[in-house]
């Protein structure tokens, strides 16, 4: 049973951050934006949050100095995005090509900046990890569900957990939602009833740049005690996530939780013993979560459908 | 002619997007520090020039590898399809060709390399080709696929090397390759060297080269001169007018994406066929860069054969400048930040290109007119 709780905690370093971004990627897409950047955009966010937790837990630790943290990792993600919006949108250029700039501009200039600004020119961000809740006061203490969700965790998975009922609410339960998937349906429709799909798909690459940026950070604390410029292509994974998840908040969330269960699998088979004992090398475990995915995928893809204007720019001269 | 002012026009419009790209990191190096920046622009300018031949070749070595995962996007992207595992496919390719390289020592001389690129090829070929017929029969997203199947080649690679004849262990890479299997220098270590003291300083750079070149060329005539190529590009406009037209969408999907994984293969052999002092696949779980930097290739190439051979010798130029540019203290990075400015702004400059058409058009139309009149009375 141990091994169940272990493996549940573990799930969550790598499902929440996938949820966070395939959520993100989510919005733009079924507003009709191609957001190949996520990868990109989880970098800015982690650069920054980091280098500000970095800079500031000589003087400050534990949740407040990480709800900063995660504050800047939004504010950053978004204003990044901006960049892809204005191209994409605005400029109605090619969405591959801003977000393929994205993805190269934002590793390197963090490498730059870490280099510029910290002392030898060290590029990798130090942090010390003060945020790991032992345990939840009164509901750490629920047999079961307890130890599989309220103890030895981060407040992010929580956020992340909110991010996603909020997600699916305003999708599926509000006007901007309903306003935001006609703009990825059929945007020309969408305008000729007054909704303003520039404005409707700034805010969806905006959504999907805070969250994205958001998810960097939330990749970086557990994982790992400094940032390195990459979040190990998870941005990427992430779009994957998206796509296998069809674009809808539940299945996305089903999505996340298969990848993470079978990457928590790959990487922490040593700590389970029925795992341990098969005696598989671990190179051939770090397969599995990818060659799972494939296998699931070529099974439920058939009738797979993007939104059926994603990607494709709005001019609103075309009819 | 119209054709010769179409890529005119899109050149000019990359020209554009190069200009405002250096312009940016001109004011990136004036941030950091203000009195190099000019020498630093200079550096990144004149790029392979910085160390004399020698550092020509350097260029020609860099632009070969991502030439090719230009290609191998840029293709791709002609039928529509997002190659995002181009890294994946030049890392399979890369890993047969050492294995052809170091284990088929039977073979005779010449016959040696060009056994272990082919070879490599076709297993770039394969794992591309598992891309197209997930995307054609199963409908799953090429994007998807590709970024798994990168995932599963590193992995897979760093099982096969570890546990075969082929691991150095001591250096935690891949074994040389046998000497019959190095590409060949072809004459060009002739050319682009320095003379340090006594002895030549030859660059790395090799026939790959002009392999990557002729190929490119091969590919221009393949997409523009042959009906294949054609219904590859109707594949790409229109999906549901080439169907309309007879022509197999699948087909064309899958042997599009063939071509591309064969393409990339060869970029990975033509990167790992190298002497024990060029590059081997190192036991890291970390993607081949040149793969990624291949989609920058294609886009700033506007996905055009020609094009691409011209974009990939600009960026592995500057590349090869950001070398130098540590000299003033300045980070290599910035490189990469310029890159990216450089497609970022080619993203604008499709708008520039309609703008210089449009004035072209009106040009042409005034020009016209009384040509018209006269023809009429």
């Amino acid at each position: 049973m141990d091994a169940v709780y272990f493996l549940v905690q573990q799930m969550m370093f790598f499902s929440i951050p996938l949820l966070i971004v395939a959520l993100g990627g989510m919005f733009s897409e079924r507003s009709g934006v191609v957001n190949i950047a996520l990868e990109g955009i989880m970098v800015s966010g982690a650069f920054t949050s980091i280098l500000l937790i970095s800079n500031l837990q000589s003087g400050m630790s534990g949740q407040l100095l990480l709800l900063i943290a995660i504050v800047v990792a939004i504010v950053t993600g978004a204003l990044f995005s901006l960049l892809h919006a204005y191209a994409a949108i605005s400029l109605r250029s090619d969405q591959t090509i801003s977000g393929t700039a994205l993805n190269m501009i934002a590793p390197a200039s963090a490498i730059y900046l870490a280099r510029m600004i910290q002392p030898n020119g060290v590029q990798q961000v130090q942090f010390t990890n003060t945020f790991r809740i032992e345990k939840v006061p009164l509901l750490g203490d629920i047999p079961v569900l307890g130890r599989l969700l309220f103890q030895n965790a981060y407040i992010t998975t929580y956020i992340g957990l909110l991010i996603f009922v909020i997600a699916a609410f305003v999708l599926y339960r509000t006007r901007f939602g309903l306003r935001l998937r006609a703009c990825g349906e059929h945007p020309q429709a969408a305008d000729s009833v007054g909704i303003n799909v520039y404005r409707i798909r700034y805010a969806g690459v905006l959504i999907s740049g805070a969250l994205a940026g958001l998810g960097g950070l939330v990749y970086v604390i557990p994982t790992s005690t400094n940032f390195n410029a990459t979040v190990s292509g998870y941005g990427f994974l992430a779009l994957a996530v998206l796509i296998f998840g069809q674009w809808k908040p539940l299945r996305i969330l089903g999505a996340a939780f298969f990848f993470g269960l079978m990457k928590t699998i790959s990487s922490a088979y040593s700590g389970i013993p029925f795992l341990r004992d098969l005696g598989i090398p671990s190179d051939i475990y770090k397969m599995v979560p990818f060659i799972a995915t494939l296998i699931a995928l070529a099974f439920t893809s058939k009738r797979s459908q993007a939104p059926r204007a994603s990607g494709v720019p709005y001019d609103k001269g075309l009819r | 002619m119209s054709n010769l002012r179409k890529s005119l026009s899109s050149m000019s419009a990359s020209l554009v997007a190069i200009l405002a790209g250096l312009v940016a990191g001109f004011v990136i190096l004036l941030f950091s520090n203000p009195a190099n920046a000019g020498k630093g622009l200079l550096t990144i300018l004149i790029g392979g020039w910085n160390n004399g031949m020698k550092g020509v070749g350097q260029v020609l070595y860099y632009a070969t590898p991502i030439i090719m995962t230009g290609l191998a996007v840029g293709f791709a992207f002609k039928t529509g399809m997002f190659n995002i595992g181009a890294t994946g496919q030049l890392m399979v390719g890369g890993f047969v060709s050492i294995y052809v390289g170091v284990t088929w020592t039977f073979l005779p001389g010449a016959f040696h390399w060009i056994v272990a690129l082919l070879m490599g090829m076709l297993a770039g070929m394969a794992w591309g080709m598992i891309v197209g017929v997930f995307k054609a029969l199963l409908n799953v997203h090429e994007v998807i696929t590709s970024i798994m199947l990168n995932y599963i080649a590193l992995y897979g690679i760093n099982y096969l090397v570890k546990n075969s004849n082929l691991f150095d262990s001591l250096r935690n890479q891949t074994v040389n390759v046998a000497a019959t299997a190095v590409i060949p220098k072809a004459g060009l270590d002739k050319i682009f060297y320095i003379t340090k003291g006594r002895l030549n300083d030859v660059s790395s750079v090799n026939a790959g080269i002009l392999i990557a070149i002729a190929l490119a060329i091969l590919m221009y005539i393949l997409l523009n001169k042959t009906t294949f190529g054609f219904e590859l590009k109707a594949c790409g406009y229109n999906r549901h007018a080439s169907r309309y037209a007879g022509i197999s969408e699948n087909r064309a999907i899958i042997t599009s994406m063939a071509i591309a994984g064969g393409l990339s293969g060869i970029a990975g052999a033509l990167m790992y066929l190298a002497p024990a002092s060029g590059l081997h696949i190192h036991m890291e779980e970390v993607l081949a860069a040149q793969g990624f930097t291949g989609i920058a290739v294609a886009l700033l190439g506007m996905s055009n054969p020609i094009g691409i051979i011209f974009s990939g010798l600009f960026i592995a130029h500057i590349t090869v400048g950001g070398f130098y540019l540590q000299s003033l203290k300045y980070m290599k990075e910035i490189i990469e930040v310029i890159i990216g400015l450089i497609i970022y702004f080619s993203a604008f400059s499709l708008l520039v290109r309609d703008l210089i058409a449009k004035a072209g058009k009106r040009r042409a139309k005034k020009g016209n007119q009384p040509s018209k009149q006269e023809a009429v009375s």
